[in-house]
């Protein structure tokens, strides 16, 4: 019950912020509609739709990292949260009550991309529920990734970190927008130790119905989301505690 | 009876003592002001006694249990308003009172009853649905003190409720206060003088995280031997400085 309110006003808070809609929904809309524009235009096999939105999907995910971690450092900055440490509240109330609420509009906004991009010529097949199932754990690792961050962070450094960093570094080592084999070398093998690229490729796979090419990518994203979540957890309740 | 006995109560921070062995007495019932000028140790001890932050040394009974090694029995009887608005910005009054009510555990109908008695006790009638976050400070604050007042805690902490409000909201501020008086235990932090002699049945004057003096204003002024109460605590705080 508790947990529920705590969880159910972070939802709030998120969707009622004009900013997160903006950039949550906004971007990878206005992204798809571009690149889809330049492909019409210029052919590339990378911005193919069917290759561009599941990309595009995983892309928008960062944003996640930026909702959750705004909200984590603005109530740190504000007495919000210390009023609710005087509560019966838990530390994992806490967890549960700042990520639960960010899951649901993670496959919201990867919904909305791919049925933004039907009209666009995507194709449409039961692969896009798998598509849409399997970026779970990649949004369970950004939401992680934003409670870390949100943790450690103040609401400024937040801003410049997930918001500037983050959805950079998402984009260039996702391989969304260029194939990472044109640059390669340390780039690429970078790229390939991170699960941004991992989790664009499961979502081409499964989009593509392609399961066997799914199970490759699927660990180290796994093994990135519980990594983070542990890190993450223990870093909020070691600033609780501090705090 | 104690509502709260502290003993020996210590706060560092790196190399400043912010509280220095403390020992306070405040009784059930009674309005209770730390008074003292910025950086005197009124919030550490608030945060103390309200389990937010560990002493290194000393401990605290609050409501019977101690602060030390039963903080969960102790978060049950209290409840806190910061020195901040602490309310949540984009959700109306209503929302913010109602989430409180939830993580207290009310059921719907218990959630209803509350948001309706305290609409009338805290008169906030009129802002209900406003989003939080768009009002004034003394509307907030306002807020801030009903959503402190939802769990109906033995012992309510208010630091510096009226800090930065203007004169107006100030007044309007005390009533709401006032209007609790005797059904709580009440800590309040200020460094406005006329607060604590307005609302206070037993004033605490802290320095340098050290109590110099408490007592009643009538107690205070006649060990000060002065009719002022202002005077009175100069003189108490100077008389510290010799």
């Amino acid at each position: 019950m508790r947990r529920m309110s705590f969880a159910k006003r972070c939802t709030k808070e998120i969707l009622r912020d004009p900013i997160n809609l903006a950039f949550g929904l906004g971007f990878p809309l206005v992204l798809l509609l571009l690149l889809s524009a330049i492909q019409a235009n210029i052919p590339v096999s990378l911005f193919e739709i069917d290759t561009l939105t599941p990309g595009i999907t995983v892309f928008g995910l960062s944003f996640m990292t930026l909702f959750s971690a705004t909200l984590i450092a603005k109530d740190r900055e504000s007495a919000f949260l210390q009023r609710l440490y005087t509560t019966p509240l838990t530390g994992f109330d806490f967890i549960i009550g700042y990520m639960l609420p960010i899951l649901p509009i993670a496959l919201g906004q990867t919904v909305i991309c791919y049925l933004f991009a039907i009209p666009l010529g995507l194709t449409v097949s039961i692969n896009m529920v798998y598509a849409v199932v399997g970026i779970i754990p990649m949004a369970i690792f950004n939401i992680a990734l934003g409670l870390l961050c949100g943790s450690l962070l103040g609401v400024k450094q937040v801003g410049g970190i997930c918001g500037a960093l983050l959805t950079n570094l998402s984009a260039w080592f996702s391989g969304v927008w260029f194939d990472l084999n044109l640059v390669g070398g340390t780039f690429k093998r970078i790229a390939h130790a991170l699960p941004f690229v991992h989790a664009a490729e499961l979502e081409k796979a499964l989009f593509n119905g392609n399961l066997e090419g799914a199970v490759s990518h699927i660990l180290p994203i796994l093994l990135y989301s519980a990594l983070i979540t542990v890190a993450a957890v223990f870093c909020f309740l070691w600033q609780m505690k501090k705090q | 009876m104690q509502a709260i006995q502290t003993t020996q109560l210590v706060k560092q921070y790196k190399n400043r003592t912010a509280v220095d062995k403390l020992d306070l007495e405040i009784r059930q019932g009674e309005l209770f002001a730390l008074l003292g000028i910025n950086g005197a140790g009124k919030t550490t001890t608030i945060k103390m006694l309200s389990c937010l932050t560990k002493p290194p040394a000393g401990d605290a009974i609050v409501g019977g249990h101690s602060i030390t090694k039963e903080s969960k029995q102790v978060k049950r009887l209290i409840s806190v308003s910061p020195q901040e608005s602490a309310v949540a910005p984009n959700l109306s009054v209503k929302e913010n009172l109602e989430l409180i009510c939830g993580i207290h555990g009310f059921s719907r109908e218990q959630t209803k009853e509350k948001i309706q008695e305290l609409s009338k006790q805290f008169s906030l009638d009129s802002v209900l649905q406003r989003k939080a976050g768009k009002l004034s400070g003394g509307w907030q604050r306002r807020v801030s003190i009903a959503m402190a007042w939802i769990s109906e805690p033995k012992i309510l902490f208010l630091d510096e409720p009226t800090l930065g409000l203007d004169v107006i909201a100030r007044h309007e501020l005390w009533e709401a206060i006032r209007s609790l008086k005797g059904k709580v235990t009440i800590i309040l932090t200020t460094h406005y003088m006329e607060e604590a002699e307005a609302l206070s049945d037993r004033i605490g004057i802290m320095k340098n995280g050290r109590l110099l003096a408490q007592g009643t204003v009538e107690e205070l002024n006649k060990r000060a031997g002065t009719s002022d109460f202002e005077t009175a605590f100069v003189s108490i705080v100077k008389e510290d400085a010799v």
